[in-house]
């Protein structure tokens, strides 16, 4: 079952996915774009992993470490599919992320790899933006970079995880305006997410609703104003993000009044 | 908008804790030439920000577990400033005004030397953030500009120092935060822990006082195996 949070005539409500199209808890079915989407649950901790896969490591021009990479986001980072993402105009290179986020169902406290998709609710897409112009070394990546509003898109459905058959063999891919521009699979995780789990769950306590964004395959691009981003993986979701300006937020326009 | 909690509250409940490296002047004098060298390659710019997930959130009188394997925890006095109103892109004349009060804070951790990586092992155990319960507003603090810190352990004071050695005042990293990021009600900023933390063992009590805001005492106690801390509020 696909699981979704929307807001539809003056109301927010969950909502499956039957037959390809939404269908609210009291049976009205509306279009996709007649609802406001929200990110599907309402997540706790916010896990991210970085560099975790080999060739967008190779990309960046790191070398592999021992222990994955792990920062914490806020609540503010986060929106759901169709979301607006502010691109500051002194940018110079802000790209999307493509992951697997893995939203954990069950408390999870040493738990052993081969008991970890026990604890796993289900999952969803997540585009999880770098605005690179604001990397600094400490604590490195930085809120700066990493934690700006509504710049880690959730969405659309949170798939039960007894709907994934393998999580671990499943295609990635980024469209901005239609072209493809990111290509990976889950195969290539260095740390994949029995590992993710059993490593968290081993020095803290992992609740329901925390959920971990898995970390993004190579082919990040800068991302403009008026673009399109629809990243998918396979089996999961398409999720849809808008590149805004400044002047949307208002930004510039306190500096003329 | 002051007051929007009651001067005194039974209990807090978080939306999110943000914590402050580096805002103390003796913290990044301790660390000398080396913010010139690799791996920073130069000082901190932005205030450096980390999360303390809600694992980490215990109230006053909370179990402090010291995980196996370690020695010691460094408890981190701290003043939180609690948000009662949204705030985005506020300036530093405006900042306070979308302060909701203030708390005690223990923002513990392991010791670590590098400040290179996020550093979730040393800071996110949990029980690491005894969230005192007293929310004292605004208006009622005083000169947070001024505020003196204590840590005891064991009754003994062995750390001390004064909100007068922060790098951003409370107004300026409002506003340096909320330029890139919105903080809403129920989100805590620590502002913040000066050099020279000291040590606590299994069995010792941490007391955290700030005079004019509050107290909170948190014992330390090892790690039984079991599954975690449970918030004591």
């Amino acid at each position: 079952m696909k699981h979704a949070r929307v807001a539809y005539a003056g109301a927010v409500h969950n909502a499956v996915e039957v037959a390809g199209r939404l269908q609210l808890t009291d049976g009205r079915t509306p279009a996709e774009h007649e609802v406001v989407w929200l990110p599907p649950f309402v997540p706790r901790t916010i896990f991210a992993v970085g560099l975790n896969y080999a060739d967008h490591v190779k990309e960046l021009a790191f070398s592999k470490q021992e222990e994955p990479l792990i920062f914490l986001k806020g609540p503010n980072a986060i929106a759901g599919h169709r979301a607006q993402s502010r691109r500051p105009a002194e940018a110079t290179f802000m790209h999307y992320e493509c992951e697997l986020a893995v939203v954990i169902g069950k408390t999870a406290r040493d738990v052993a790899r081969t008991h970890a998709y026990e604890h796993v609710a289900g999952y969803t897409v997540a585009n999880d933006y770098a605005v690179r112009d604001y990397l600094e070394n400490y604590y490195r990546p930085n809120l700066r970079a990493k934690n700006r509003d509504a710049l880690t898109l959730l969405g659309p459905w949170l798939v039960d995880a007894a709907d994934i058959a393998d999580p671990m063999n499943l295609s990635l891919s980024t469209r901005v305006n239609g072209k493809l521009t990111q290509e990976g699979t889950t195969k290539n995780m260095i740390f994949d997410v029995p590992f993710l789990i059993e490593y968290l769950s081993a020095f803290m306590t992992l609740s329901p609703g925390d959920v971990i964004l898995t970390g993004t395959p190579e082919g990040v691009i800068n991302v403009n104003v008026g673009d399109a981003v629809v990243t998918e993986v396979e089996g999961v979701g398409k999720l849809t993000n808008f590149i805004v300006a400044d002047a949307a937020f208002g930004i510039g326009r306190e500096a003329s009044l | 908008m002051r007051g929007i909690l009651a001067e005194s509250c039974d209990s807090v409940a978080p939306r999110a804790v943000y914590g402050v490296l580096l805002n103390f002047r003796d913290e990044l004098a301790a660390l000398g030439n080396a913010v010139d060298q690799k791996p920073y390659n130069q000082p901190p710019r932005g205030p450096v920000l980390y999360v303390k997930p809600a694992n980490t959130w215990i109230g006053d009188a909370g179990r402090i577990p010291l995980p196996a394997g370690e020695s010691v925890v460094e408890p981190g006095a701290t003043l939180g400033i609690v948000f009662g109103r949204t705030a985005t892109r506020v300036s530093e004349r405006e900042a306070t005004e979308y302060v909701a009060g203030y708390c005690v804070i223990n923002d513990v951790r392991l010791p670590h030397t590098s400040f290179y990586r996020p550093a979730l092992r040393q800071l996110c155990r949990d029980g690491f953030c005894a969230i005192g319960a007293r929310v004292v507003a605004h208006d009622q603090a005083g000169d947070v500009a001024a505020l003196t810190l204590r840590t005891y352990i064991n009754g003994a004071l062995q750390h001390e120092s004064n909100t007068a050695g922060l790098v951003r005042s409370v107004p300026r990293l409002i506003a340096d935060i909320t330029e890139f990021m919105t903080l809403s009600p129920g989100d805590i900023l620590m502002l913040g822990v000066a050099a020279g933390r000291p040590a606590a063992r299994a069995g010792d009590r941490i007391r955290i006082e700030v005079p004019g805001i509050g107290a909170i005492e948190n014992p330390v106690v090892a790690a039984d195996g079991a599954a975690g801390n449970r918030r004591a509020s």
